[in-house]
């Protein structure tokens, strides 16, 4: 099995305003771990830095600073071009992370065969339509002939599940799976991610922006503002007792029937007040300042501190 | 959305009979593009194919017509160069183009010129679009310092006015080394930039999509990103701009030829053009010697211009939707005529099918 350790990750981006450059600090010393068997939300707003973890995560970007320590069992790192082997990433648009002129066929086969799983074209093909049958596509047969515009968004993303698993990932980002489906299969979607969680013991980030599903879906909850984690604990706990504004805010943003007069509200919340330097930490009730909480990720993990950022 | 377009349209002319038709077998990927549930699995190719229309019809019948001419002519006609006593008669039965100042028949020139003036285009297109696929594509790709190195070329070239270069490197070397690859490539270098600046802007918004990050992910080697997950998605431009390179070509080098800057020992269009220039054929009023290679430059310009027409819906759907939007109005109106002329009642029960299909086309 494989674990993920996230160590002070940051990410700057720079701005070019003209002619002064500017740095944007998108994710900021943001730590956690992913073990095998559970699933941990990020949940924040558009642009609190979900998505560029995500990015850092699956090494389609490079970290600023901070260490994304990818290990197995007997704790020897995975680095190289093994690494996406292990950690593969389900995309938030199901429409636009398939390749129109391809068919569902290649999108699946293409990482069995990149990463060995499979070898010959016969083998390949069984195993395309074993995949497919894995998230519930049926007839597996007729799917892997269409092309993604045949398909429906729930389709489609079952086709990026079975794709992101195909090499036999240990790890799975989910970046906002479902926010882009019909309400009335994204149940089904989660369902189908958890159950493969099970089955494969997989270890799961799960990136959204949507309390109710995180709290549903994980086991710990990371709430991120502007690049910072600002509330971290079991998911019950956060959701049910949050301590930081921010988390206040995002519960009271989504839709309660209980608490009507929220769904008629109108003005925007005042969040000048809002202070993403601190975080509540549910595990040790107890508030810890953004540099404390650098210093005591760098102490927890200095044992396996071997870099990857190669 | 297929069934709502009645495929009964008998009382039309002949333009509208061969649109419809076509257009039926051409429709479902226009459907099929952004609907869920498509009818039946479709090859990609098909979506990358223009739907046929009169204008793409006509378009490749010109060009087939001086494609045969250019290909197997000049087996047909005689040798162009034999020499008669009969100078500057016109067409007759033995000369169905007439003859040239010096009795050379005009219809064997024809199809020697056409088939080297195809040549000339076909090797600078493909020249050309293989130069701007590698820079635009190539270095849109990679991004960064190879990206802002390939633009600024590209730049550079794009700055470069391509017709007086041509003719001062035409007439930097000498005219006995001048052959048809120098004047090629001398073309294609002048040729490729203003489609590797389109391609480039195509491919920063391909490569940028989700389903490429998603391949980066699965492992595929940046080589195999660009030809197999971004190329595909290029073919409809890469088709375009080849088009169009051959136009530029065949008339740049017509153009070179015509100045008596061509390549040396070669027969194209523009070459008899030069020589009717320099035999008086205009004042002289020997029509028959000028008029048809001008026509056929002419005819092949527009028979490209008219495909390219069609690829661009391809590019761009909207111009599709708003021909197929105008064709529906047009069909409507005339079952409504139709309809007014029988005065009865018959017809009416399909006009409310008639009635939203055009509506439901425009966004």
């Amino acid at each position: 099995m494989t674990s993920v350790h996230v160590t002070n990750l940051t990410k700057d981006y720079a701005l070019r305003d003209g002619l002064r450059r500017r740095t944007l600090r998108a994710v900021d010393r943001v730590s956690f771990d992913l073990v095998p068997g559970r699933t941990v939300a990020l949940v924040g707003e558009s642009g609190s830095g979900k998505s560029t973890i995500a990015k850092l995560l699956t090494r389609l970007e490079r970290p600023s600073s901070g260490r994304v320590d990818v290990l197995l069992d007997d704790r020897t790192p995975v680095r190289g071009s093994v690494y996406r082997r292990h950690v593969q990433m389900v995309f938030q648009d199901p429409f636009a992370s398939l390749n129109p002129f391809h068919t569902v066929e290649h999108h699946v086969a293409r990482p069995l065969r990149l990463h060995g799983r499979t070898h010959d074209a016969a083998a390949t093909r069984a195993r395309v339509l074993e995949m497919l049958e894995r998230v519930n596509l049926d007839p597996a047969e007729a799917i892997a002939a269409r092309r993604p515009h045949e398909l429906s968004g729930g389709q489609r993303q079952r086709v990026a599940i079975a794709r992101a698993l195909a090499p036999g990932a240990q790890v799975l980002v989910a970046d906002e799976p479902v926010s882009m489906l019909d309400v009335s299969i994204r149940l089904g979607v989660l369902n189908l991610l958890g159950r493969l969680q099970r089955e494969d013991r997989l270890a799961v980030l799960y990136i959204t922006h949507d309390l109710a599903t995180a709290r549903h879906f994980s086991d710990e909850i990371l709430v991120l503002y502007r690049g910072r984690v600002v509330e971290r604990g079991p998911a019950d706990a956060v959701i049910l007792d949050p301590h930081h504004d921010y988390t206040k805010l995002l519960a009271l943003a989504a839709p309660d029937p209980d608490r009507a007069t929220s769904l008629v509200r109108t003005e925007t919340p005042d969040r000048s007040g809002i202070d993403n330097s601190v975080c509540y930490d549910h595990g040790l009730g107890a508030w810890v300042h953004v540099d404390e909480a650098e210093a005591a990720a760098a102490q927890a993990h200095a044992p396996v501190a071997r870099a990857v950022g190669a | 959305m297929t069934n709502l377009r009645p495929e009964t349209t008998l009382p039309l002319g002949p333009v509208a009979d061969e649109g419809a038709a076509p257009a039926g077998a051409g429709a479902p990927p226009a459907a099929a593009a952004p609907g869920p549930a498509a009818a039946r699995p479709r090859a990609a190719w098909r979506l990358l194919l223009p739907t046929m229309t009169p204008w793409l019809a006509v378009g490749l019948v010109l060009i087939g017509l001086i494609t045969l001419l250019g290909v197997v002519g000049p087996w047909l006609v005689g040798d162009p160069a034999t020499i008669r006593d009969i100078g500057l008669t016109g067409p007759s039965g033995d000369h169905w183009l007439g003859t040239t100042q010096t009795g050379q028949d005009v219809l064997a020139q024809l199809a020697h010129a056409t088939r080297g003036s195809l040549q000339i285009g076909l090797i600078v297109g493909v020249l050309a679009t293989v130069l701007s696929a590698f820079f635009g594509i190539y270095g849109a790709y990679l991004g960064g310092v190879a990206d802002e190195a390939f633009s600024l070329l590209s730049n550079v070239f794009l700055v470069i006015p391509g017709l007086p270069l041509v003719i001062v490197i035409s007439g930097f070397v000498p005219r006995e080394s001048r052959g048809l690859w120098t004047i090629a490539v001398v073309l294609a270098l002048t040729s490729w930039a203003a489609s590797a600046r389109v391609l480039r802007a195509q491919t920063l918004s391909v490569r940028s999509r989700d389903y490429v990050a998603a391949s980066r992910l699965s492992g595929e080697r940046p080589w195999r990103v660009i030809v197999v997950e971004i190329l595909p998605n290029l073919l409809p431009v890469l088709a375009s701009q080849l088009v169009y390179a051959i136009i530029a070509a065949v008339l740049g080098e017509a153009g070179l030829s015509f100045l008596g800057l061509g390549a040396s020992n070669s027969s194209t269009l523009g070459t008899m053009l030069f020589y009717a220039q320099n035999g008086f054929a205009l004042p002289l009023g020997a029509w028959w010697w000028f008029v048809p290679p001008g026509l056929v430059i002419a005819l092949l310009g527009m028979g490209l211009s008219l495909v390219n027409f069609s690829i661009d819906e391809i590019i761009d759907p909207r111009l599709r939707n708003a021909r197929t939007a105008r064709r529906r109005t047009r069909q409507a109106a005339r079952r409504d005529r139709a309809a007014g002329r029988r005065g009865t009642g018959a017809t009416a029960p399909a006009d409310p099918a008639a009635v939203p299909a055009p509506a439901e086309v425009i966004r």
